[in-house]
């Protein structure tokens, strides 16, 4: 081909990729193709950890995401919740992104109502407080510090689940979901300071960040991305999911990025490495 | 006086809160925890300094008419009929049907989202006219970029399916990702760490005064 030829492609308008991009998301979505999902140790772990819980312990599951991020955590954070309340767990949760409140209000309620979980005997729900990491240290105190009251004003000395139940020693393990950099604060405190077991759900850009912790076992799990939730409902037997039906137009899509890569590189080596962008 | 008095409190507090996580001692733990809740009570008067800065900044843009200073009205405009909202219903964000959680769920959570999923088309657009094989190093970027892309995705798999374990895409993403990618990162997180150590060492003792603002 051409000189000229790759020119045209050096130089095509932006227009054009984004709309490539806008179908190949758009068009997998309409028809469920169901690629395979293989299971990574990093989620499977998640996995055997909660199953291995008795009924009626208590698994914190804290969720730090907003509309922005919740493509990618909400199906994660509902799987979690889902295994929990089948397993007959009881669930704590708090949130720490301002504009997570309510999404994650919402999906508790909903999610707990599917499976027949009470509020206050079978899950709590602590709310949003400013300064996260002054909070994380307090709840390693008691959780009656931050929190003298949950999120809709009922006294936690008042909830049945909460008799007892302190700091995170009366925790079986902490899952987080967290789409800002709060994870950092939840390694650090709730598992440095106070040696709380803790598993990390984040979004996929983020998962390569979390891998040394995973090395040193500072967390004993990793679920990333939306490809992490696909394995997870691919564990508790939901393959027909939100996660697991967007991993088509997931696949697809990185696979029209590479080979826009692939192209963008072929045109600039043919067109003598000129330094454009 | 003005510098003495923060300067002097940075150092008992800052060497306090070091010692004190080795000391168990009963009225140490209650000192520690009188701080953690003094921290949140302080840190909630930094919304007031904040919102104050926020409606400063903007309403300097719109009296002096500076760039973009159209959506600066937005702003305020959001800012001051939210907290309205908000205050006019004492349980406005537990109504779902209430105006304020009408906002949230019909206007500000589609905007949020959007702004994020426009990133999935800048990402492309930036793969095709950047990511370029310009030198060894770039290249090495690339190909391993490439390879945990689809080494996370079903695909990736499916393409190399027939190979032996240890040499499909999601195996060797594993393996940049365990190692190289571990060691960089770890290295990294030491040299932060010993970073913020060695700056806050330099706040308590006094020796950097940068926050104290002033300029000089």
């Amino acid at each position: 081909m051409t000189q000229a030829f790759w020119h045209k492609i050096m130089d095509i308008d932006r227009r054009w990729i984004y709309l490539v991009i806008g179908i190949v998301t758009f068009v997998p979505m309409l028809r469920y193709i169901g690629m395979p999902v293989q299971i990574t140790s990093e989620v499977k772990s998640v996995y055997d950890r909660i199953e291995s819980l008795q009924p009626g312990t208590i698994v914190m599951v804290p969720m730090e995401f907003d509309p922005a991020t919740a493509a990618e955590l909400q199906p994660m954070s509902r799987a979690i919740l889902r295994h929990c309340f089948s397993r007959n767990l009881k669930v704590l949760s708090t949130a720490f992104m301002i504009d997570g409140v309510v999404l994650i209000e919402n999906d508790l309620k909903v999610i707990a109502a599917e499976y027949g979980k009470v509020y206050g005997k079978d899950y709590v729900y602590l709310g949003y407080k400013p300064y996260m990491e002054v909070v994380l240290l307090n709840m390693g105190e008691n959780f009656r510090k931050p929190f003298p009251k949950d999120y809709y004003g009922n006294k936690l000395d008042d909830l049945p689940m909460m008799k007892g139940v302190n700091n995170y020693s009366n925790l079986a393990c902490i899952v987080n979901v967290n789409g800002t950099s709060g994870a950092d604060f939840w390694i650090n405190y709730a598992n440095g300071r106070y040696g709380a077991p803790l598993a990390l759900g984040v979004t996929a850009v983020m998962a390569t960040d979390y891998y040394a912790f995973l090395q040193s076992k500072q967390i004993f799990g990793l679920i990333g991305g939306l490809k992490g939730a696909a394995e997870y409902e691919k564990l508790i037997g939901r393959n027909k999911d939100i996660a697991n039906r967007s991993m088509d137009a997931v696949s697809v899509a990185h696979v029209f990025i590479i080979l826009f890569i692939i192209i963008g590189n072929i045109a600039f080596f043919a067109t003598g490495r000129e330094k454009r962008i | 006086m003005k510098r003495e008095v923060p300067l002097a409190i940075v150092f008992i507090c800052g060497t306090f809160m070091a010692f004190q996580y080795f000391v168990p001692h009963y009225i140490s733990a209650a000192i520690y925890q009188n701080a953690l809740n003094w921290t949140i009570i302080v840190g909630i008067f930094t919304l007031v300094v904040g919102i104050g800065s926020l409606v400063d900044l903007h309403y300097d843009r719109i009296r002096f008419r500076k760039d973009s200073w159209k959506y600066s009205i937005v702003t305020l405009v959001s800012l001051v009929l939210m907290t309205v909202i908000g205050l006019s219903s004492p349980n406005a964000i537990q109504n779902p049907r209430g105006l304020f959680m009408m906002i949230y769920f019909y206007v500000l959570s589609p905007v949020i989202a959007t702004m994020f999923a426009l990133l999935a088309f800048f990402i492309a657009s930036a793969a095709f006219r950047a990511f370029r094989a310009r030198n060894v190093l770039a290249s090495l970027l690339l190909l391993s970029a490439m390879i945990v892309m689809l080494g996370r995705i079903p695909i990736g798999d499916m393409l190399t399916g027939w190979l032996p374990e240890g040499l499909r895409f999601s195996d060797i993403a594993r393996y940049i990702l365990d190692y190289p990618n571990t060691a960089a990162k770890r290295a990294i997180y030491i040299g932060v760490g010993l970073g913020v150590a060695a700056t806050s060492l330099k706040i308590i003792l006094g020796i950097e005064r940068t926050w104290l603002g002033g300029g000089q």
